[in-house]
């Protein structure tokens, strides 16, 4: 079943979405965890401290979820492949050196599996309600990638997709899952290692010299040196200009590093956002869900079909950069919008914005399950009169 | 022509100087005196990372010309825990201050000291925030006037050598910064320490700290600690106290203990070598 040397666990499997999730970030190269337990992402780091050890990785079991991101962008920046996984609670504090991983442009993968809150919430039950706070969770302005996976296959697919944004950006990548997803199991297809998309940090071609850690290539990204590899630069969270010295003062400093860190993402969007569409041609209504919801919206999709109602789905797999163009042409096309979400309205304002005058209505669901795909039917029927 | 040429050049980045420290701020010593290690130990600096937290002191790192990082307040530990845990061929050494790490940093600080992670923690003691215009900390004396206990401080501060000594540190000094070549020889030792190694020294901050409590200039404070600092090397770190009257310092604990990646390593091996016993 697995490969000889154990990296890449190749073959069919019926895996927990957790267990997938440290799966794709060994077959991406991810050789550095630092985590702390928490309900209901324990799996992936008790995954990740048997495996790690067996690939010449680390996992580092921390103090709390500041010193695990900080561990984790201290092992990126040591040109070592890492990541995090938590829940809300964790995220919680992880935002904070999320902030710093953006402003210091680190690759790096968080997982958030997400659970009820705010504060404790309910530990064992899903959510879908830390997705703002993906986007909006750190001060100052930034952009995040985050990606949400609706079956364990997609855990496994997106967590190698997160590292591999992460190394072409240069920048930390949220995996957004739920409890759901990552509790639940389901058949896993792990590729041949060869078959396996793998991206790697842009490299300098400038010897130590002329240097400058933070001066990007027309991309917008910069090549990323290591410690240790004799460039002797300097990192700072404070803002810099593209020798990484501090400029505290200068408000053209500000604007500019501000502004590329934030364009590098956005101007790339177009590369990074993915959604999936079903039964949408003729559609005139539009289930827009993601993640856990996503499946309650497939099925009722489905079951209007039956009922001869003329409903599709969007699917969102990436949240950030949100996907306002593909949710504007299929606003443009349907009478009504049904949006999905385990929160008490968060996506759905993003929806909103981007359907513009198309009737959007917002499907709620705070606590254990997710929507039943009766209740959704109902909702797309309401839609249509 | 070489005279030209400060000896320690190549160990700063100039584009960084002048620092941006006050007037009789014992920091440039403590910088002074950990490129006087490196050096004397002829270190190659390629596989030095100097790392450091926000504070006066955190600033550091930008003028240090190894591989640096500047982190948030307080996670210094916790990245550097990262790098070498990651990276265990890297030298990691940390210079913060005492608020970035024992108040906000505390938690990160005595659990890398109780893994026993192969990095060394210099701290800089100056009693008070001096970045922020001087608020007490984890270390103010009982009763000096800072700008936040405006009627005296009643907070007992941390004895740091004994809080890192009971953590787990493999070394454990403290000096002021009269103590040059002391500071320096412990640094050189730290350094050739495999393990968490802790060196406090205690620093002037008479712009801010002294200027609250009677101590307006750098002379003011080295007079202090001139006076004050008594060496008891390997005395009990729980009386190592710090009064108007009594400095006490030294190197406290030197002590072997397995670091914590060497075992991640002795693990790992083992690992990988009942995998291929299993093949």
């Amino acid at each position: 079943m697995a490969g000889k040397d154990r990296v890449v666990l190749t073959g069919k499997h019926f895996m927990q979405g957790d267990i997938a999730c440290a799966e794709g970030a060994i077959a991406a190269g991810c050789r550095f965890f630092a985590g702390y337990p928490i309900t209901p992402a324990t799996e992936i780091a008790e995954r990740m401290a048997r495996r790690l050890p067996e690939v010449g990785g680390v996992y580092i079991q921390m103090e709390d979820e500041l010193g695990s991101m900080a561990a984790v962008i201290g092992a990126s920046y040591a040109c070592v492949k890492s990541m995090t996984a938590t829940s809300g609670p964790g995220f919680s504090l992880m935002v904070e050196n999320i902030g710093l991983a953006f402003m210091t442009e680190t690759p790096c993968v968080v997982v958030n599996v997400m659970r009820g809150g705010p504060s404790t919430g309910q530990p064992t039950k899903p959510s879908q309600q830390d997705v703002m706070q993906a986007k909006w969770g750190s001060h100052g302005d930034y952009e995040i990638i985050a990606l949400a996976p609706s079956s364990v296959q997609e855990v496994f697919d997106l967590t190698i997709e997160a590292f591999n944004f992460s190394e072409t950006y240069r920048t930390p990548v949220v995996v957004l899952a739920d409890e759901i997803i990552g509790h639940m199991r389901e058949r896993v297809i792990i590729p041949e290692a060869d078959e396996i998309r793998v991206v790697n940090r842009k490299k300098p071609k400038v010897p130590p010299g002329e240097y400058a850690p933070f001066r990007p290539d027309e991309d917008l990204v910069p090549p990323m040196a290591c410690f240790g590899e004799g460039y002797h630069f300097y990192a700072s969270g404070l803002t810099h200009d593209e020798s990484g010295h501090p400029q505290t003062d200068s408000a053209e400093a500000q604007r500019k590093l501000v502004q590329r860190l934030c364009d590098k993402i956005r101007k790339n969007a177009d590369k990074i956002v993915k959604t999936e569409g079903t039964m949408l041609e003729d559609a005139e209504v539009a289930v827009v869900a993601y993640g856990v919801t996503s499946r309650s919206g497939l099925s009722a999709v489905r079951k209007a079909r039956e009922a001869g109602i003329k409903a599709g789905l969007l699917r969102l797999v990436t949240l950030w950069p949100f996907p306002a163009e593909e949710v504007s042409q299929v606003a443009k096309k349907v009478d009504a919008i049904v949006v999905l979400e385990m929160n008490y309205g968060q996506i759905v304002r993003e929806v909103e914005r981007a359907a513009k005058e198309t009737p959007v209505i917002f499907l709620p669901k705070l606590g254990e399950e997710p929507h039943k795909p009766a209740e959704v039917l109902w909702a797309i029927r309401g839609a249509l009169q | 022509m070489s005279e030209d040429v400060h000896p320690f050049e190549t160990f700063l980045r100039k584009e960084m100087i002048p620092h941006i420290w006050c007037e009789g701020c014992g920091n440039g010593i403590i910088l002074n005196c950990y490129v006087r290690a490196l050096k004397d130990l002829n270190v190659n600096i390629d596989k030095v990372v100097t790392v450091s937290g926000i504070g006066c002191i955190g600033r550091v790192s930008g003028y240090i010309n190894t591989d640096s990082y500047h982190t948030t307040h307080g996670r210094a530990v916790a990245f550097a825990t990262g790098v070498k845990v990651a990276k265990p061929e890297l030298k990691v050494v940390i210079i913060s201050g005492d608020g970035d790490l024992f108040a906000i940093g505390g938690n990160h600080f005595i659990h890398a000291a109780r893994r026993n992670v192969d990095i060394q923690v210099i701290c800089a003691n100056n009693f008070n925030y001096g970045m922020t215009g001087g608020q007490y900390g984890p270390t103010t004396p009982l009763d000096a006037w800072t700008t936040t206990t405006p009627y005296g401080n009643i907070e007992h501060p941390f004895n740091l050598v004994h809080l890192a000594a009971a953590s787990g540190a493999v070394y454990v000094a403290r000096w002021t910064t009269l103590h040059l070549r002391r500071l320096t020889q412990s640094i050189k030792k730290a350094l050739q320490k495999e393990g968490f190694s802790f060196i406090e020294v205690i620093t002037p901050c008479p712009e801010i700290y002294g200027r609250y409590n009677k101590m307006k200039t750098g002379i003011d404070m080295m007079n202090w600690f001139r006076k004050a600092s008594e060496i008891r090397d390997y005395s009990d770190p729980a009386k190592a106290e710090i009064t108007p009257e009594r400095i006490v310092i030294g190197e406290f604990v030197d002590i072997e203990k397995p670091s914590f990646d060497k075992l991640l390593r002795d693990m790992a091996s083992k690992v990988q070598e009942k995998m291929v016993g299993e093949e």
